[in-house]
């Protein structure tokens, strides 16, 4: 292997031993075996002990940037995570119950890229100090920031809009919704790659260009279904109807978020709106489909998913997500 | 205990194959980074995720720990970094010939991303995939995503087979 490769062509080193060669990079099997029967036992449900990002990552480690609250900073990137955790476990949702398998394909690598956003966040988060009150005793030490946060954190402590944990619906609904969900945060990540927070933008800049990819794949079948027959038309439109009343929410400013702005490390969700409105001013007319006008919901006074305020959709969500986690915090494989 | 130089060191993280596209070493790849020893003996690999889930990341860092304390170092240390991003332009030369040769079609260049905000594209994008099999540009999408985080699915209308492509990100 690599044997025509310029970068190795060159003369093997001869301290290489023949129990290097009997790895067959191509079997499969081999590869699940060696894995099996590692020395390292890998806890059963996330990242796992010392697999975790805040391990091994070269900008985990840095400290807040000067001036920077450590703690806003922490929740801010908690905001950012618990967006893309949640999300990602809802499009979870869609695998084997997907129209067609290549959709199903399509809405699990959406989950995934979104599940890496999250777990870096919550890594660099956790390495602020936003882990350790929800680290019991009876968690083993060596589980990671990202897998206690993501596990062991109830309702409240969630921070992310409410519009992640909604019910995905039908397929023109979970289409709606990316579209929204990924143009929303694609104009965010946009801006964020110039946060003094190396973390934070080091992953804007990665999310950018997946983001980019899911809001093209959302809004192509949005314009399929919308201009489609006379019932999936009917259907988007319920569906972009369904996601509307969450979209408001995307735009308030929380006073944390403020501070960080003032810090230049965040962005103020209020500037956000114009690139979503140009999307869909850009999707809407090819799709035939109208503009929703639906009041807000999921606000209490204003409030939301950024302070812990959630609606009923996140309680099952959780459950699913973290208990087998909870049940069997010792389990590895 | 041999006595490794910085070169060898070097090769052997460069073998290292993608656990999920076993027909391009890491350095083909373009995901390795940087292989340096420091002052204590300790071998720092570092490497970057082609997606940010990109679940091959792990036994990544494990196949470059097994690797190395085979060929001798004792204390080795896998870095995860992500900036700057991961491109399709980082996979090389020989790293598109190989997918070629193994029937996937290589991404096309990109080029540094412009600055501001994404277009949107509402048309399927333009490119030409020329099919790995035959040879035709006559190629076309059946799946935006496929097996793994860095692929679409294609197939070719000349020779009807479908296959792979390395999507340019």
């Amino acid at each position: 292997m690599g044997a025509d490769d310029a970068t190795t062509a060159t003369t093997q080193p001869t301290q290489r031993s023949d129990e290097v060669d009997d790895h067959d990079a191509t079997n499969a099997y081999q590869a699940l075996a060696e894995t099996l029967h590692g020395d390292e036992d890998r806890w059963a449900f996330g990242a796992g002990f010392d697999a975790g990002f805040d391990a091994g990552t070269a900008e985990i480690d840095a400290p807040a940037p000067e001036g920077v609250d450590r703690d806003d900073l922490a929740t801010y990137c908690l905001m950012l995570a618990d967006d893309a955790l949640v999300a990602s476990q809802r499009l979870g949702e869609w695998a084997t119950n997907a129209p067609e398998l290549e959709e199903e394909v399509a809405l699990a690598n959406i989950a995934l890229d979104l599940l890496g956003q999250a777990r870096v966040l919550l890594a660099r988060a956790g390495h602020l100090g936003a882990a350790q009150r929800f680290r019991t005793a009876s968690l083993a030490a060596a589980l990671p920031d990202e897998d206690v946060l993501a596990y062991f954190r109830d309702e409240r402590g969630f921070r992310n809009v409410v519009l992640a944990e909604a019910d995905l619906g039908d397929f023109g609904r979970t289409m709606a919704w990316v579209l929204v969900f990924s143009s929303w945060r694609l104009a965010l990540m946009t801006r964020l790659v110039g946060s003094r927070d190396q973390v934070v933008a080091a992953v804007a800049e990665k999310a950018v260009k997946e983001l980019a990819y899911q809001r093209e794949y959302a809004a192509q079948w949005v314009v399929r279904l919308g201009d489609g027959t006379e019932y999936s038309h009917e259907r988007m439109q319920a569906g972009l109807d369904g996601v509307w009343p969450f979209v408001e929410e995307l735009f308030i400013a929380h006073p944390l978020e403020m501070r960080l702005v003032e810090a230049g490390v965040a962005v103020d969700p209020a500037e956000l709106r114009g690139e979503l409105d140009a999307v869909l001013d850009q999707v809407l007319p090819p799709a035939q489909l109208a503009r929703p006008e639906k009041a807000a919901v999921g606000l209490v006074a204003r409030r939301g998913g950024r302070d812990g305020v959630h609606t009923e959709a996140l309680g099952p969500v959780l459950a699913v997500m973290q208990s087998l986690a909870r049940g069997h915090p010792e389990a590895t494989w | 205990m041999v006595t490794a130089t910085a070169r060898d060191v070097r090769e052997v993280a460069a073998q290292v194959t993608d656990p999920e596209m076993p027909m391009l070493t890491l350095a083909d790849l373009g995901v390795l980074r940087s292989v340096d020893t420091a002052d204590d003996g300790t071998v720092v690999v570092t490497i970057t995720p082609t997606y940010s889930g990109c679940p091959a990341v792990e036994e990544m860092r494990a196949d470059l720990r097994r690797r190395l304390h085979h060929a001798g170092h004792e204390r080795v240390d896998v870095r995860v970094s992500f900036s700057p991003p991961w491109t399709t332009d980082f996979i090389s030369d020989a790293g598109r010939r190989k997918l070629a040769d193994a029937g996937v079609a290589p991404p096309g260049h990109i080029g540094p991303r412009v600055a501001g905000p994404v277009p949107l594209n509402l048309e399927p994008p333009a490119r030409v995939v020329a099919c790995p099999q035959c040879g035709s540009r006559d190629t076309e999408v059946v799946s935006r995503f496929g097996p793994t985080a860095c692929t679409a699915l294609r197939r070719c209308r000349a020779c009807a087979e479908p296959f792979e492509h390395v999507k340019e990100i």
